[in-house]
């Protein structure tokens, strides 16, 4: 019985990951099969280059790492409070025509992303509905995925600083001076984070939503007879209950992020300034574009062992919560 | 845990890549690549053909269907026309699997990572017509001094002028060098409308560094961008940027030059000749002139040319009879009638005299192909021109000279790693 399912795991999961990680280590150049006998080991040579030689493959994937750090930090949080604030929303018992709202907020989730790529591009477009709104309460709109400056760049120029500190201009890590890596997302970025706000909540919501439903009312009732207002019901009571569900969001949400390749691949292509590349965008341009295999694989594998150690991260932080709310009930 | 054992999707890319090469492979894992002898291979046999392509539309779609039949009439040969919808990643996945298509459009880029890898069948010198081919077609499919394919088409920059603007703004004749070239922009610019528009990449902008006596690449292969003749060139597309008399499609939310001009939101435009279809698809009611690039400030005549060859792969299974297709494809006669059914200009000069026949208002773009310098095409160098044209967006907050030094150092690394 099992024979065949360890088959189907070896032929298209072990195999592909093995031969990636081959790639990754020798000078493949997408001729034939990499195990021909013509192709050999380079060592860790595509590793080092992208990751300790100085040059433009470092410096791009510092970029890319930079953008797409910061596109989870923003899309992470925000799109889990949003889903997590529609499911509790649409879960309400008084509230009438709730399957209008469920469908209504998971609609974006089913919608192609080529459809909803193309229409945000006119939505952001400088010209567009969101530029009019701005122009419309008296401000004036950036030209969206053409403005490679970043947020908190603007943020501290704002406050006055517009001169990168020597200490933050002079040293950097893979390529990229510190006061790159502070810039924050582009406002081209910000475009795409919203889109994928937009376009995730909905899903995440489902995820949220027979959780909640999953929540004893006795419970609740108990928590009302000990005096328990709505916000410590909250807190107390359901919050902790949802725990399960807030892991899986989180971990979806946080790989999801971390491999964000099709909006860039159809709106930005990596422009304005690299500022939308992302490291899966990177190496299917490696790959694709510069014919580089092994570098390419070798990009994948970074974002493969940082997707692993946010995971980790992220399942120690939550269980350590875990812990001290269990203690304070 | 289940996300570790999600690649990424580029990973996913990858793997499938190489998993159709282990599938593919005749011989299975581990097996070389079947490179037949050139020599032996280059009788044609029964064995049908693919052509791969990337079609601007149904027209060209149409147009070389049409070729395989009048092809197969004549040989006997079959051959399978394959549309690709991305044409770059369906060839190399081709290439990864041993089984490219025998005959595939081939850009000037990815042709120099081919040559490099030596993957291509070198036939080009033993066409009928090889001779006849444009001087700067011939080198942009030249590796290492080798004519390797044949060029299937040119196209060449030139001056799109609005006539409707032209005459409102009461102008003469066209602009012959850059400072008329400035003034007419500035005549030309009105507050919906900006003078000029160029596309915000080395393939729109390269020329300009050309007309003022630089160039990109010397003739030793090195780079040789950050010369005060170039810095000199883009300073002046910075003045005329800041000073609004033109634009970068961007500022005018437009996608690329072309469009802004066809929605007459620029009355002047640098492009090649594919926005013939644009206008006649999209922007029917544009009435417009080609003109010949204007002369840099000492009377330099220049512009960029761009060009696909018909790739063969020296494993072709039937490399004779792919051989036969192309000598088949690059006919004047066929280059014509291509021409005819979706406005490419012929690559041979044969051809040529004949397009300018027929199309006496395209003539210019023939014209210019005796001073037409190819498009930058580094082999390995996707990436460090893709942060050369991403600098140059920046060019109206950026200073010039940063953005030749830093496109130098990364190109010429480039060079460097393949020497």
């Amino acid at each position: 019985m099992t024979a065949p399912v360890i088959v189907l795991l070896l032929v298209f999961l072990v195999a592909p990951i093995v031969m990636a990680a081959w790639v990754s280590l020798s000078n493949w150049n997408g001729i034939g099969s990499p195990f021909a006998s013509d192709v050999s080991s380079v060592g860790l040579k595509n590793y080092q280059a992208l990751l300790t030689d100085p040059g433009l493959p470092q410096q791009q994937l510092g970029e890319s790492l930079r953008n797409n750090l910061y596109y989870v930090i923003f899309v992470v949080p925000v799109q889990t409070a949003l889903a997590l604030g529609l499911a509790l929303a649409v879960s309400r018992k008084r509230l009438s025509g709730r399957g209008f709202f469920r469908t209504a907020y998971y609609f974006p989730s089913i919608t192609s992303s080529v459809a909803v790529s193309v229409i945000f591009l006119y939505i952001f477009g400088s010209t567009g509905v969101v530029n009019a709104i701005i122009s419309s309460l008296g401000a004036h709109g950036p030209n969206w995925f053409d403005d490679p400056s970043g947020v908190l760049q603007l943020l501290y120029s704002g406050l006055g600083v517009t001169q990168a500190p020597a200490a933050l201009a002079n040293h950097g890590f893979l390529g990229l001076p510190w006061w790159q890596w502070l810039a924050g997302p582009s406002v081209a970025m910000i475009a795409l984070i919203v889109l994928a706000i937009w376009t995730t909540s909905g899903t995440f919501m489902l995820i949220f939503l027979p959780a909640i439903y999953a929540i004893p009312a006795e419970l609740e009732e108990a928590a009302i007879m000990d005096g328990a207002n709505t916000w410590q019901r909250f807190w107390r009571v359901t919050f902790p209950m949802l725990k399960p569900a807030l892991f899986l969001v989180l971990t979806l949400g946080l790989i999801g992020t971390w491999q964000v390749f099709d909006q860039v691949y159809l709106i930005s292509q990596g422009n304005p300034a690299g500022t939308t590349l992302t490291p899966a965008y990177l190496s299917y341009l490696t790959s694709f574009g510069n014919q580089q295999w092994g570098q390419g694989a070798a990009i994948a594998f970074i974002l493969f062992a940082i997707i692993v150690v946010f995971t980790v991260l992220q399942r120690l932080v939550l269980k350590d919560r875990g812990a001290t709310a269990g203690d304070r009930a | 845990m289940k996300g570790s054992r999600r690649l990424t999707a580029a990973a996913i890319a990858v793997s499938v890549v190489a998993l159709t090469a282990a599938c593919s492979s005749s011989g299975g894992f581990g097996s070389p690549s079947s490179t037949g002898s050139a020599a032996a291979a280059t009788k044609p046999n029964s064995k049908p053909l693919t052509l791969m392509f990337g079609s601007s539309g149904p027209a060209e779609t149409k147009a070389v269907d049409a070729a395989a039949a009048a092809f197969t009439k004549k040989s006997g040969i079959k051959v399978q026309v394959i549309p690709a919808s991305d044409l770059q990643q369906q060839v190399a996945q081709g290439f990864a699997g041993n089984q490219p298509p025998d005959v595939f459009y081939l850009d000037t880029l990815t042709f120099q990572n081919y040559a490099k890898d030596g993957v291509l069948d070198p036939y080009a010198p033993t066409l009928p017509n090889a001779s006849n081919f444009s001087p700067d077609l011939r080198d942009s499919f030249s590796y290492k001094g080798k004519f390797i394919c044949a060029p299937k088409d040119a196209s060449t920059l030139a001056l799109y002028i609005n006539t409707k603007d032209w005459q409102q703004a009461g102008l003469g004749a066209p602009p012959a060098n850059w400072s008329q070239l400035e003034a007419d922009a500035k005549k030309l610019t009105t507050a919906g409308r900006t003078g000029l528009v160029i596309d915000q990449n080395e393939a729109g902008i390269d020329e300009f560094l050309y007309q003022n006596g630089g160039t990109v690449q010397n003739s030793a292969g090195n780079v040789a961008l950050d010369s005060p003749q170039n810095v000199q060139a883009l300073t002046f597309l910075k003045s005329m940027l800041t000073s609004g008399i033109m634009k970068f499609p961007s500022q005018l939310n437009a996608g690329f030059s072309g469009q802004a001009f066809g929605e007459n939101k620029a009355a002047m435009d640098v492009i090649g000749n594919w926005e013939n279809g644009t206008l006649q698809t999209d922007y029917p009611n544009v009435k417009f002139k080609v003109v010949p690039l204007p002369a840099g400030p000492t009377g330099i005549h220049a512009t960029l040319s761009f060009t696909n060859c018909w790739g063969v792969p020296k494993q072709s299974q039937n490399l004779g009879g792919a051989l036969e297709f192309v000598k088949f494809l690059t006919t004047p006669q066929q280059e014509m009638t291509f021409a005819k059914a979706f406005g490419v200009i012929p690559s041979l000069e044969a051809a040529q005299a004949q397009y300018v026949q027929a199309y006496p208002q395209y003539a210019v773009f023939v014209q210019e192909l005796k001073y037409a310098h190819p498009d930058i095409a580094i082999a390995g160098a996707t990436q460090a021109e893709d942060a050369y044209n991403s600098a140059l967006e920046q060019l109206a907050s950026t200073s010039p000279a940063t953005i030749l030094k830093t496109a130098q150092q990364n190109l010429q690394a480039v060079v460097n790693s393949d020497k």
